[in-house]
């Protein structure tokens, strides 16, 4: 099929539809408004439901009913909206219920403002809400890349009755570029033989996460932890670009990585052997990624649009055999190439 | 031998976790023998709201969604969008519906959402033990308003049905008490009209019942009727605030 042009949201929705994604309740924020209104659009004409909701509240248990109802079902929004979801992310989460939620995230914290920023990444891939769960949560770099993840996205949260996230930024929301939909590589999946559609010819089905016996919450919560290590063990998703003889590998994901690609390129024409590491899962984070580097790597550096979340993750996964440094720019300002290069230099210099 | 009386089949036959006294075993009956009555039950989608009905999934034999605190009416849009065909109903009390989940209701109702709100007015946070609700009569007291409610701190009592009757969504809004029998069979009638509402697809209905909480309240059951009938029925008068032709 012909590539075509267009812009990071309008992309999200026309790969959820794609993806057999028939219902979406949302509310009005910015920068992620063009993921409502093409749904609006779009859904009738395929038989789907868009309906926009008095909350970011009223819209995720919206989706909640939805998916308790075996549908597939999708919510958007930006930080601050993604905020007000996490009660009913919490209880999707604890229903064990698919869904997908995108957030395209703005600067924070409280109302902050509508540049890019990456500022969510504790919230997305530590849980979010109140209680032990994790969202699957992807990063994807551009358009086509959202598009793939997202037509994949779908299958992932019905596999493991999760919810998945995916994670953009008004940059990646905003930007066009040439996109493809190619049909993801199918998985198995279960019936949802556990949804409220009513109880014709079988016994009654409830969603709910309340449990009033601790000995069974306990149980419930064990069984949510063996999904996650699932996923840990088979779902970890990364690039590495030019790590084979790298001796400082910077980290980055979305769209500060393609930034630090070009920081690669830049040092590697001044001398530097610099690499990047990609994650492209966040929630399974790859730190398979990192048994795979060579030893002639001497230092970390990890780069983000907020003031240091990922590379937490980062020092867990080098476990303290080499020095991490990080740099990051926040409130919605993007980094630019001169000033990774600049610290990159500092830290090389130090190395040797 | 001919069979009077017997529990109808939208209950299981799991026991109550209510109070002695507590009226919620009268308006689980009533919205089951309506689900029977209707012979719906196979296509009956419930959702519990959080409060002394939480566990209503328990009760009722039929699919059964548990949603958060006030939220119930946005989970049943959800469910209904997905299976118009389904009858899909929310229970809430006063806390969960006049209270926190205050604009998933307003909402709900002006969308003409096609689902049907059994409503629990007994004006008190029951669940958590006797707290005030928005629906506490002024001067009455709880344990957060320990002198009675003051209107000059805390304001006046929502009337519900009164509100969303201004709403066009709203195809059927009632309030109905269960104080005595002869209002138990009006409640009963009313439910199966909220239920037929919706099978007709006419819009958003609900129905508003005056209850009782006598173990809140401080009260023995017989007491707690009596003042459900004598306090609670001037603030909140019954009868259909908005009634649909098809079904007058």
């Amino acid at each position: 099929m012909a590539k075509q042009l267009m812009k990071g949201n309008e992309a999200i929705g026309e790969a959820a539809i794609r993806a057999g994604c028939r219902y979406f309740f949302g509310y009005p924020i910015t920068p992620q408004n063009e993921v409502p209104e093409y749904m609006a659009r779009r859904l009738p004409e395929v038989g789907g439901v868009f309906l926009q909701a008095e909350s970011e509240v009223s819209a995720i248990n919206m989706v909640y009913g939805a998916a308790g109802a075996g549908a597939r079902v999708m919510t958007s929004s930006s930080s601050p909206g993604i905020s007000l979801k996490q009660e009913g992310i919490s209880y999707i989460a604890g229903s064990e219920l698919p869904c997908v939620i995108i957030n395209i995230i703005r600067g924070g914290p409280g109302l902050g403002g509508i540049q890019p920023a990456q500022s969510d990444y504790f919230q997305a891939t530590k849980g979010g809400g109140h209680g032990d769960y994790r969202l699957f949560v992807f990063a994807p770099a551009s358009v086509q890349e959202m598009v793939d993840l997202i037509m994949e996205a779908f299958d992932i949260a019905d596999y493991y009755r999760n919810p998945v996230m995916v994670l953009g930024d008004g940059t990646l929301g905003q930007m066009m570029e040439p996109v493809e939909f190619k049909e993801p590589k199918k998985r198995d999946l279960p019936p949802k033989d556990w949804a409220t559609t009513g109880a014709k010819g079988r016994k009654r089905n409830i969603i709910n996460s309340l449990s009033l016996v601790a000995e069974q919450l306990e149980e419930h919560n064990w069984k949510l932890q063996k999904k996650y290590q699932h996923m840990k063990e088979h779902e970890q998703r990364w690039e590495l670009y030019k790590c084979d003889d790298a001796e400082l590998v910077l980290a980055a994901f979305g769209t500060t990585a393609r930034i630090v690609k070009s920081v690669v390129n830049q040092l590697r024409e001044q001398g530097i052997k610099a690499g990047l590491l990609r994650p492209i899962t966040i929630f399974p984070f790859p730190d398979k990624a990192f048994a795979q580097l060579p030893d002639t790597v001497k230092a970390f550096l990890t780069v983000e649009m907020n003031t240091g979340q990922m590379v937490e993750d980062v020092r867990l996964a080098v476990n303290g055999k080499q020095p991490v440094h990080f740099f990051g720019r926040t409130g919605g300002i993007v980094p630019t190439p001169a000033e990774i290069i600049a610290k990159a230099k500092e830290i090389m210099g130090g190395v040797r | 031998m001919k069979v009077v009386f017997q529990r109808p089949t939208a209950l299981t036959e799991r026991q109550t976790h209510y109070c002695p006294g507590c009226t919620h075993g009268i308006i689980h009956r009533l919205v089951a023998e309506a689900i029977d009555e209707l012979g719906v039950l196979d296509k009956a989608v419930g959702v519990a709201s959080v409060g002394c009905s939480v566990l209503a999934y328990e009760y009722f034999n039929c699919d059964m969604q548990q949603a958060a605190h006030g939220r119930a009416p946005a989970v049943a849009t959800g469910i209904k969008r997905v299976h118009p065909n389904n009858i899909v109903f929310t229970y809430q009390g006063d806390g969960d519906l006049a209270s926190i989940g205050m604009a998933e209701i307003v909402h709900a109702a002006a969308r003409g959402e096609k689902i049907t709100v059994i409503f629990v007015n007994n004006a008190i946070y029951g669940m958590t033990g006797g707290q005030m609700a928005p629906t506490t009569l002024v001067g009455q007291k709880t344990t957060t308003s320990p002198y009675g409610r003051q209107a000059e701190h805390c304001g006046y009592p929502v009337r519900i049905s009164e509100l969303l009757a201004t709403l066009q969504g709203a195809a059927y809004v009632t309030r109905v008490s269960v104080h005595d029998v002869p209002n138990i069979r009006k409640a009963k009638r009313a439910i199966l009209k909220a239920f037929e509402v919706q099978q007709k697809g006419l819009g958003f209905s609900i129905v508003e019942v005056i209850s009782t909480c006598p173990t809140n309240w401080g009260m023995t059951p017989l007491e707690a009727l009596k003042w459900a009938k004598e306090n609670m029925l001037e603030y909140y008068p019954l009868g259909e605030f908005r009634t649909p032709e098809e079904v007058k």
